[in-house]
């Protein structure tokens, strides 16, 4: 009997041992809350820049990542300090709505429709007009991340070039609710089209070994530019959020060091984004 | 097939290598859980003793909600304390958003109505006769407690490994709540989550092999304690 009641005893002091450490890292220094687009974090540009830029500024930076629509809400709430987004037309509302102050344009990429290799609907070389409305006419499967992210909204504006309202009832039109890459993954499981930044799918490309089974049908047209920018929150709107440091963090992606690492990202030799800091 | 065995290898490596990622996404399930795990025991253990041992009128309503208690979605719960810790919420000065110690109330609320049912459960299928026995012995009120806390401890133990299991396994309130920040929120169901969909089949699959040995430790260091 009294073996056992020691063995409780280590068992509760194990447990003790594993929570201390969880109180005590909870004080600490400067620290900034980041909410940004999944595409910047699924394709490793976070965890590539985002080290340096501590080591360089001594602010920790955490960061989740949602699709842009949910970062622009949790923005709103004050439930985080800067954001990372690339929807500019619903920046500009952000910001005009008295959430956002200053919004910095950093990077861009472009969007791509990509499907098949054997494209069934016959949409490659075409323009995205032309192909979306093939699309719709073949009742070809299309996959939408349908979560209001920077993708999602663009990829809206598109179908709404087309005249015709989202074909968001139809049967070939599924929304899958989730992020870029798994969205990629589940339209090459179905064999569909879908809409994606070109870092996103040069990751792809780059995790099956740069045969993939999807590839880019529809690029080139000056909507598709995917301009990336950073946003810090009305200090009047969130009085707690940190401005300073988010200044500190939005100057450090525009400076001329992040331009350049920005630069150098690259996957299968090619570029995932592009800097474009004024 | 290749990449369940792919996931099988790589589960091996991530340990034996000590990935610090992995290492990471472990400390921070076990630091989670077994804190959620202590203070549902520290509310649910006397709450379910009461709703064993005595008789009271309401009684059995409340089993019924306790019961219906045990169904929450992680998904609600997750949603609920995101709502009340947000900011904006009434519990927005805490900071306990995108923090561990947010997951942990959580969790908290799912696996308290656990402890607190099992252990009630436990109490209940006593043996009647103990509590006579120990009275013909002459024993006092605390002394019959004390008595039959003891005689139920392995109840008692098991209602607390079911609860570990559960605020171990989950995903809905550490997403939802802990945001799967790196190296600071990201548990391992969060991370097999996100390798999921990444596409990165067997990386999901050797951290669910690493949640599993984690759950096996547990469950064999308490038959361990049960033998002797």
């Amino acid at each position: 009997m009294k073996r056992t009641r020691l063995s409780f005893k280590t068992l509760i002091l194990l447990m003790m041992i594993t929570i201390i450490p969880l109180s005590a890292a909870t004080a600490q220094e400067k620290k900034l809350m980041m909410a940004t687009t999944t595409s910047t974090d699924n394709t490793g540009l976070l965890d590539y820049l985002m080290p340096l830029f501590s080591k360089d500024t001594n602010i920790e930076i955490k960061w989740t990542a949602t699709g842009t629509g949910k970062a622009l809400k949790l923005g709103e709430r004050c439930d985080v300090d800067v954001l990372l987004v690339h929807a500019p037309a619903a920046e500009k509302r952000y910001i005009d709505a008295g959430f956002g102050k200053d919004r910095r344009e950093i990077m861009y990429n472009d969007f791509v429709i990509i499907g098949p290799a054997a494209d069934p609907a016959q949409v490659k070389g075409k323009t995205v007009k032309q192909a979306l409305e093939i699309i719709r006419d073949n009742q070809s499967l299309f996959l939408s991340r349908g979560d209001d992210s920077g993708t999602n909204k663009k990829e809206k504006i598109l179908w709404n070039q087309t005249g015709k309202p989202l074909p968001e009832k139809e049967n070939w039109y599924i929304q899958t609710g989730q992020g870029m890459l798994a969205t990629i993954n589940a339209a090459e499981e179905r064999m569909g089209y879908t809409m994606t930044d070109r870092g996103t799918f040069i990751k792809y490309q780059s995790q099956k070994g740069g045969t993939a089974p999807l590839q880019v049908l529809v690029e080139g047209d000056a909507i598709l530019l995917n301009q990336y920018s950073v946003l810090t929150l009305d200090p009047k709107n969130c009085p707690n959020a940190q401005y300073d440091l988010a200044m500190i963090f939005s100057d450090w992606m525009a400076g001329e060091k992040a331009q350049t690492l920005i630069k150098e990202f690259r996957l299968l030799g090619q570029p995932l984004f592009t800097p474009n800091a004024k | 097939m290749d990449f369940i065995l792919a996931g099988l290898a790589q589960a091996f490596g991530l340990l034996a290598t000590g990935d610090s990622a992995t290492w990471s996404a472990v400390q921070a399930t076990l630091k989670v859980s077994t804190c959620s795990m202590l203070m549902s025991m520290a509310a649910g253990l006397p709450l379910g003793f009461l709703l064993g041992y005595f008789d009271f009128k309401g009684k059995r309503p409340l089993r019924t909600v306790l019961d219906t208690l045990l169904a929450l979605p992680t998904v609600f719960i997750g949603l609920l304390v995101y709502a009340f810790i947000s900011s904006r919420g009434p519990l927005g000065d805490f900071n306990l958003l995108f923090t561990l110690g947010g997951i942990a109330v959580g969790q908290t609320i799912l696996a308290f109505p656990i402890v607190t049912a099992l252990t009630a459960a436990t109490i209940e299928g006593m043996d009647p006769h103990l509590k006579l026995t120990l009275i013909s012995l002459g024993a006092g009120r605390k002394n019959i407690i004390a008595t039959c806390l003891w005689e139920v401890r392995f109840g008692i133990l098991a209602a607390a490994v079911t609860a570990y299991g559960r605020v171990m396994t989950e995903v809905g309130i550490s997403m939802m709540v802990g945001g799967n920040i790196k190296w600071h929120t990201r548990t391992i169901t969060t991370a097999i989550a996100l390798e999921t969909g990444k596409g990165m089949f067997a990386n999901g699959i050797a951290l669910g092999l690493v949640l599993i040995t984690i759950a096996f430790a547990v469950n064999l260091s308490l038959s361990f304690l049960r033998k002797q």
